[in-house]
């Protein structure tokens, strides 16, 4: 099995399961934060996150989830540095934009602003919730259940700053360019795919990213606009 | 060396190719990996050969040209490959393709030989399905066939119109199999330049590595020559561009017989010649005739307007268009054999009513069109008319394309026995390199079966006959004098060549060499032009080597040199090819002499003084060529001149 | 219509494979519309022939777009500005007057070049010699009708093996992968009954011998079936997967 992850196949199967397994983290991360925008109370999300933060099968999936992309990060690297060496001269003129998507050829790219933007976005949230702590994460009670208010953390930071609010939406469109190639290409992969799904997976890879990239944007433009 | 000896064996024309089988003599296993055969060539015959070969223990030594045995140009042919199978039930029997190539031959092919050839047509087909060769099927899963010029019967197998790519891609897929197990080696970017022969015998070959330049020598017990046609003698031809006639010229200089020179098949539907640059002709599919009609204005002055770009050929009326095929053949009108399809165009054209450059007709689809619906022909011709609109810049569904006769295949070659052995014992030819099976012409998707019968079903059979008799003799050290001859033989050839440091280049001279022979050794050939042909060609042979220029040197790869050294060898067939048409006086399949003809311009036969196979012997470079006979002997067929009116 | 243009090239010349290669320019003039860009070739190696410097060296063979051989990347993309053809059916009409054209080899680590433009793709035959076959020797073989195949998966079977080995899905992949080459073997042998037999053995044995060989791997990017001249779906990428993972599984 140990030689199976160093073929080539081996190598890009292990990006399209992690992708997909990603995949499925953004779109319950998305469910859940649409919250946001449908209760300007606060409550509803505030809910939501602690079920989250509380439920046994979620903290069982959290360092799993750690680890999925921790392996996509680490296998993307490995992967690009291996398909480098297989053309160690390139052409003087280069014209593959008939032929092929910016995106799909520049995942790595795309996957490493993406990371930049994780980092910023776990330091902004998910560092204070689970080790600093803030003053805007007090203890509020709904539904007689004591719980952080998570609401606060997120809406204070789209409401008082334009420019993460830009952030976010720039990470979110990225993220959807990252998804428009990365969705049918896992299917692809993992040899789900033939000349009649190819297709349909293409759409809906576009539909899907489109979806997760409006639906991440949404929120920070909300507070901008409402507030 | 004039005593010819087809060897054919003895017994009923059924039973020879069997009671052969039953009494050859065979090697044993043990032995047959101390045998090293050499096999130049990846063609069908090529690859066919040296993978069966391979699988049988014999320790082979594969050679090409090419920078891939999968390149060889086997992979162009279109249109299928015959069999006798009778799967459409429609009363086909190895009988019968038997008849029919023979009676598409002209009656100039031996019997014997062309009976084995239909009987083993059918192993082929199984060979190939087994290999994953992906045949076109019908709906209930079994294969289909479809019909092909000179047959009443369907026998032709297909795999789109790229049947010989896919039946060379089985064979080389079975050679790079045994490439993998080690029982045959290949020398790819490998060329021979010489054939070693010791004690009478071919022991081996020198090849030039054309990447580094320098000169090997090659040992084998045997030595096969699969190295296809000369078509490229005519310099514009459908063979590709690396196609040559070197090995078979190196073979005749040794003393092996050449068969046939001058039958060279032209084929009717090729896309025109359209100005001095080109480089080749490219064949459109034989089966275009199926459904297009041939035609060219009947009016002088109407082809004269349109060569001046004045008129549209949709703006002829259709009173003012000569179907002429159909005019004179009406039996079989646009589906007439190849050689009277292209003969019928040049008249056509020499007569003034030659359309776009003047040595063009038309090929007119719009009866198909209307008949059959746009999709119908588009999905029969689609990928064609691709490639004709990619060439030449028109829409032949609104249009009508433009053809012409081009050279396409060589029925000459080698001469072999029944074993496909030259007159050189341990010396083979195989596929287009030999005369053996098309006689005067070839039928449309029979060469393939040729090459696959010589190289899978043939061969290996008659090459253990030989090797049995050897199984004694070690390998020789390539230190023998022999083989430093050989070398140094080839050494002074090269550095002559690239001393003469002339001002012309390969090319140009071929293209020279390439009119002369299209003009009066082509479609229509007469005693005068034959003659003059002859005195040309030793001028174009004398500023070859005289005035040819080829620049950087011999160490290294040296794409000019390689032409160069082809070329030398091109202008000595197109001799021979000359000699021998001269020599044939009577008309017959390919070969078209003017002063044998019927009243109304057919092909006339005569049998009584020219069914034989003209043998040429080498004599030296400054000597004519001596030629001997093969009589053909017919026991089963009648002699019949043909009719397709 | 037909008319003549002039161009400006810059060409790839490197004399051998282990030395330095450079550009050099080349003007050609009158160069009929109508006549293929090999013979453009033709005519500026004639040019050269005169001026009594050596020809610039490329492959080429059948010219007619079945061989394979032909392997130029012009203007930044394999085959050049054209759509489903080889190098040898461009035809200068794609081109305008007084245009540079860049003209430079295949580049890959698994295809080193040999001269000028021409690339060594013999690391192709390796992978076919790995396992690109039916384990069948010649004779003794049943029936050619004995197995009936169904006509769809005949059919998918020749699309697939419509592929002519030029090595242009290597040419035009960001990551020099073969993968559509090795897949278009795979894939047609694993469609039809006779090839399934050893198709766990073929997938493994094909991709093992293609990551040795140094080409890179497949990220999706869809360039190697655009510009493939036979038209070769990614599809049959899918279908590789599917069996080279299949294989590994059952292991």
């Amino acid at each position: 099995m140990s030689n199976f992850l160093t073929t080539s196949i081996g190598r890009k199967f292990l990006m399209s399961v992690t992708g997909l397994f990603l995949m499925m983290f953004i779109m319950v991360h998305l469910t859940i934060n649409l919250l946001l925008i449908f209760d300007d109370s606060g409550d509803l999300f505030n809910q939501g996150a602690h079920f989250m933060a509380t439920n046994p099968a979620i903290k069982i999936m959290e360092p799993v989830l750690a680890l999925g992309f921790l392996v996509h990060i680490i296998w993307s690297l490995v992967v690009s540095l291996q398909n480098m060496k297989a053309r160690p001269i390139g052409y003087k003129q280069l014209n593959n934009s008939q032929s092929s998507s910016w995106a799909s050829r520049n995942m790595l790219i795309l996957g490493a602003l993406i990371f930049v933007f994780l980092v910023m976005h776990i330091i902004q949230f998910f560092w204070k919730i689970k080790v600093t702590g803030d003053p805007l994460l007090q203890h509020v009670t709904v539904g007689g259940e004591e719980m952080e208010n998570t609401y606060a953390l997120v809406a204070t930071l789209f409401k008082e700053s334009l420019l993460y609010s830009i952030a976010y939406v720039v990470g979110a469109i990225l993220l959807g360019m990252h998804l428009v190639h990365g969705f049918w290409s896992a299917f692809q992969t993992i040899g789900f795919a033939n000349q009649i799904w190819l297709k349909r997976l293409k759409v809906v890879g576009a539909v899907f990213a489109i979806i997760i990239a409006i639906g991440f944007s949404v929120i920070p433009l909300y507070f901008q606009i409402k507030f | 060396m004039s005593v010819i000896n087809s060897k054919i064996p003895e017994g009923p024309l059924a039973q020879k190719w069997t009671n052969y089988k039953n009494h050859q003599k065979l090697v044993n296993p043990s032995n047959k990996r101390k045998l090293d055969v050499i096999i130049v060539g990846t063609g069908l015959a090529g690859a066919s050969a040296a993978a069966s070969l391979g699988e049988m223990g014999f320790n082979v030594k594969n050679f090409t040209i090419q920078d891939s045995p999968r390149r060889a140009h086997s992979i162009a042919a279109q249109g299928g490959i015959n069999a006798a199978k009778n799967y459409p039930n429609d009363g086909d029997s190895v009988y019968r393709l038997f008849y029919d190539t023979i009676k598409g031959g002209d009656y100039r092919a031996r019997e014997a030989n062309v009976y084995r050839l239909a009987e083993v047509s059918n192993s082929i087909i199984d060979q190939c399905v087994a290999q994953g060769v992906p045949f076109a099927r019908e709906y209930g899963g079994l294969l289909d066939n479809r019909s092909f010029g000179g047959a009443q019967v369907s026998r032709t197998f297909y795999a789109k119109g790229q049947t010989g790519q896919q039946l060379l891609l089985g064979a080389y897929q079975a050679l790079m199999r045994q490439v993998n197990k080690g029982s045959v080696t290949m020398y790819t970017r490998n060329e021979l330049v010489e054939i070693v022969v010791v004690d009478g015998k071919a022991r081996g070959i020198i090849t030039r590595d054309l990447v580094t330049g320098e000169l090997q020598r090659h040992f084998g017990h045997a030595v096969v020559l699969a190295t296809g046609g000369y078509g490229n003698t005519f310099f514009l031809s459908t063979n590709a561009m690396g196609s040559n006639g070197s090995a078979a010229v190196k073979a005749y200089h040794k003393g092996a017989l050449f068969a046939n020179p001058c039958m060279a098949q032209i084929h009717p539907t090729c896309i025109p010649v359209h100005g001095e640059f080109q480089s080749k002709l490219t064949l459109m599919s034989e089966s275009l005739r199926n459904d297009g009609r041939i035609w060219v204005p009947k009016k002088k002055e109407d082809a004269e307007a349109i060569r001046a770009g004045k008129l549209k050929p949709t703006q002829i009326a259709e009173d003012d268009r000569d179907y002429y095929l159909e005019r004179r053949y009406p039996a079989f009108g646009n589906l007439v054999p190849r050689d009277v399809a292209s003969r019928a165009a040049k008249e056509r054209c020499d007569a003034g009513f030659g359309v776009g450059t003047g040595l063009a007709v038309y090929l007119d689809f719009k009866s198909a069109i209307d008949r059959l619906g746009r999709d119908a022909i588009e999905a029969r011709y689609g990928n064609l008319f691709q490639m004709y609109e990619k060439i030449v810049d028109e829409n032949p569904y609104e249009t009508p394309m433009m053809i012409y006769p081009a050279i396409h295949y060589t029925m000459g070659g080698l001469w072999v026995d029944y074993e496909l052995q030259t007159n050189i014992p341990g010396l083979f030819a195989a596929g287009e390199a030999n005369f053996s099976d098309h006689g005067a012409n070839r039928l449309g998707a029979s060469a393939l079966m040729q090459g696959l019968a010589d190289g899978y079903f043939v061969l290996p059979y008659t090459i253990q006959n030989y090797l049995a008799d050897d199984i004694r003799t070690p390998r020789m050290t390539t230190e023998e004098k022999e083989f430093v001859e050989a070398e140094k033989s080839v050494k002074d050839r090269f550095e002559k060549l690239l001393s003469i440091k002339g001002n012309r280049s390969v090319d140009s001279i071929h293209k020279e060499l390439g009119l002369v022979m299209w003009d009066f050794v082509g479609m229509a050939r007469n005693k005068e032009g034959l003659q003059g042909a002859i005195e040309k060609i030793a001028k174009v042979k004398k500023e070859f080597w005289t005035n040819v220029r080829i620049p950087g040197n011999k160490e290294g790869m040296n794409i000019e040199l390689e032409k160069a050294s082809r070329l030398a060898d091109f202008i000595e067939i197109g001799e021979l090819m000359a000699h021998d048409a001269l020599n044939r006086e009577e008309s017959c399949g390919g070969h078209f002499r003017e002063e044998y003809q019927t009243g109304e311009g057919e092909a006339l036969r005569q049998d009584d003084k020219f069914a034989y196979v003209s043998c040429w012997e080498y004599q030296g470079t400054e000597k004519e060529p001596k030629m001997d006979k093969e009589d053909l002997v017919y026991e089963y067929v009648e002699m019949l001149q043909r009719n397709y009116k | 219509m037909e008319k003549t243009i002039n161009l400006t090239l810059k060409v790839w010349r490197q004399n051998g494979p282990k030395e330095k290669g450079r550009f050099e320019t080349y003007q050609v003039s009158n160069i009929s519309t109508d006549s293929s860009f090999l013979e453009m070739m033709d005519i500026l190696n004639e040019q050269l022939i005169s001026e009594n410097k050596e020809p610039i060296a490329f492959d080429h063979d059948c010219r007619e777009g079945i061989c394979g051989m032909c392997s130029l990347y012009i203007n930044g993309r394999p085959h050049g500005p054209d759509e489903d053809i080889t190098t040898c059916q461009l035809h200068m009409r794609k081109f305008k007057d007084g245009e540079t054209v860049t003209i430079e080899p295949w580049r890959a680590a698994a295809f080193p070049i040999i001269k000028d433009l021409i690339v060594d793709r013999t690391a192709f035959d390796t992978i076919i010699a790995a396992g690109g076959y039916v384990s069948v020797n010649t004779g003794g073989i049943p029936d050619a009708n004995a197995i009936p195949i169904a006509k769809v998966a005949a059919d998918e079977a020749m699309d697939a093996a419509s592929c002519i080995g030029c090595g242009a899905c290597v040419a035009a992949c960001k990551n020099s992968s073969a993968m559509l080459f090795v897949s278009a073997k795979v894939s047609q042998l694993a469609l039809l009954p006779q090839g399934k037999v050893e198709a766990k053995r073929r997938a493994k044995a094909m991709v093992a011998k293609m990551d040795e060989l140094g080409f890179g791997g497949c990220t999706n990017t869809g360039a190697c079936e655009v510009e493939c001249p036979k038209n070769i779906s990614i599809s049959n990428i899918s279908r590789l997967n599917r069996e080279f993972l299949k294989a590994r599984f059952s292991d």
